[in-house]
């Protein structure tokens, strides 16, 4: 998939005559930017969330929301991270790499995590965001839209998962 | 709400592990966790550098404004109540396909353009409009379909085929997408109360 885009991109960079090299380092040297400003952030996540890792922090949350999830066959150690995923995207990210050292990306748990991640967006920042840039209280069905949205890609990502990469 | 939340999960942390006792390893998590954080943002660099050049090219070749254009139809159809041509459709399509090509960072500009636009067109100011709703709910159900951060992880942590998730990925996103869409066309038949 990546290497057909790429063909694409290069291939009508050059038909357009736009000096393609010259232009991406352009757009390179943008990623250093991006990196310098996620760096700070990742380092405070990480430590965070690797204390409440270590303490046995999370092990206890696992465990009192265990019961909520005992009919389906969701791997309770996720339980955090979903919740997670709604609230904040950096710190679910601390989680998800946490879990990728844990388990291993390629593990069931790796693999749903990784799916996950790329459908599922955080709520109440985005909507925060979004809203107060024009001054709106009122949201109407936004926020239940977003939730549905976001479970809809949680279940989907767990039975896709299992259904092509099994368990 | 980061700062509560941050502050919260160390301050939590470090409670339960004076009852654990495990504060030592508390404190060499927090070198290691550190340390990590920094590995993993060199790490990340190469990916994302190659994958916003290439973004680059598509932008200034006018890949991006093709494409902006191409979705129009799909604009016409989500929200019905932008009159065609409005500057709001293009500061929307400019924000989904930054989105669907994994550049969330370049997409919240045009996002608030966007809101600031459907605002221009909204009748009732104090109240989100039906475009507005289905903008958000769209957007937050993740429109990605490449998701190269992800990919650069797992090939860090150890992933013999970091990329096997791009397909299924893309099915999960479509998922969701279309969920939220549904979704946001029945709220919308609904009377505004």
């Amino acid at each position: 998939m990546v290497p057909v885009i790429v063909m694409g991109v290069l291939t009508y960079g050059l038909l357009k005559k736009v000096n393609i090299f010259d232009v991406f380092v352009e757009g390179a040297r943008k990623s250093v930017n991006t990196i310098l400003t996620i760096m700070p952030t990742l380092i405070g996540l990480m430590i965070a969330v690797g204390i409440i890792r270590v303490s046995g922090t999370l092990g206890y949350i696992e465990r009192i929301l265990k019961p909520l999830f005992a009919f389906t066959s969701f791997p309770s150690e996720l339980i955090p991270l979903t919740i997670l995923r709604s609230i904040s995207s950096s710190a679910s990210l601390g989680l998800v790499l946490d879990l990728f050292k844990q388990y291993g990306p390629d593990s069931f748990i790796g693999r749903f995590v990784s799916i996950m991640m790329g459908c599922t967006e955080t709520i109440f920042y985005t909507m925060s965001v979004y809203f107060m840039s024009i001054g709106i209280k009122k949201t109407r069905y936004t926020l239940s839209g977003a939730i549905i949205a976001n479970l809809a890609g949680v279940v989907a990502s767990f039975y896709i998962t299992l259904w092509i990469f099994g368990k | 709400m980061l700062n509560y939340l941050w502050g919260f999960m160390i301050l939590i942390g470090i409670v339960v592990a004076a009852f654990t006792g495990t504060m030592g390893e508390v404190t060499n998590t927090a070198i290691n966790s550190s340390r990590e954080g920094v590995e993993v943002c060199i790490k990340l660099l190469g990916a994302l550098a190659f994958w916003m050049g290439i973004m680059g090219i598509a932008e200034k070749s006018g890949l991006i404004n093709v494409l902006t254009e191409k979705i129009r139809p799909v604009l016409r159809f989500l929200f019905p109540d932008i009159p065609d041509g409005h500057k709001a459709q293009k500061y929307i399509a400019t924000n989904l396909i930054a989105n669907i090509l994994g550049l969330g960072w370049g997409a919240t500009p045009p996002g608030l353009l966007a809101m600031k636009e459907l605002q221009k067109l909204n009748l009732k100011k104090d109240e989100a409009s039906n475009a507005m709703c289905m903008f958000l709910i769209v957007n937050i159900s993740s429109v990605q379909l490449i998701s190269i951060n992800i990919i650069a992880y797992r090939s860090q942590y150890g992933s013999i085929n970091p990329s096997e998730i791009i397909g299924p990925s893309i099915l999960a996103t479509l998922i969701s997408t279309l969920t939220a869409v549904v979704y946001g066309k029945i709220m919308e038949r609904r009377k505004r109360v």
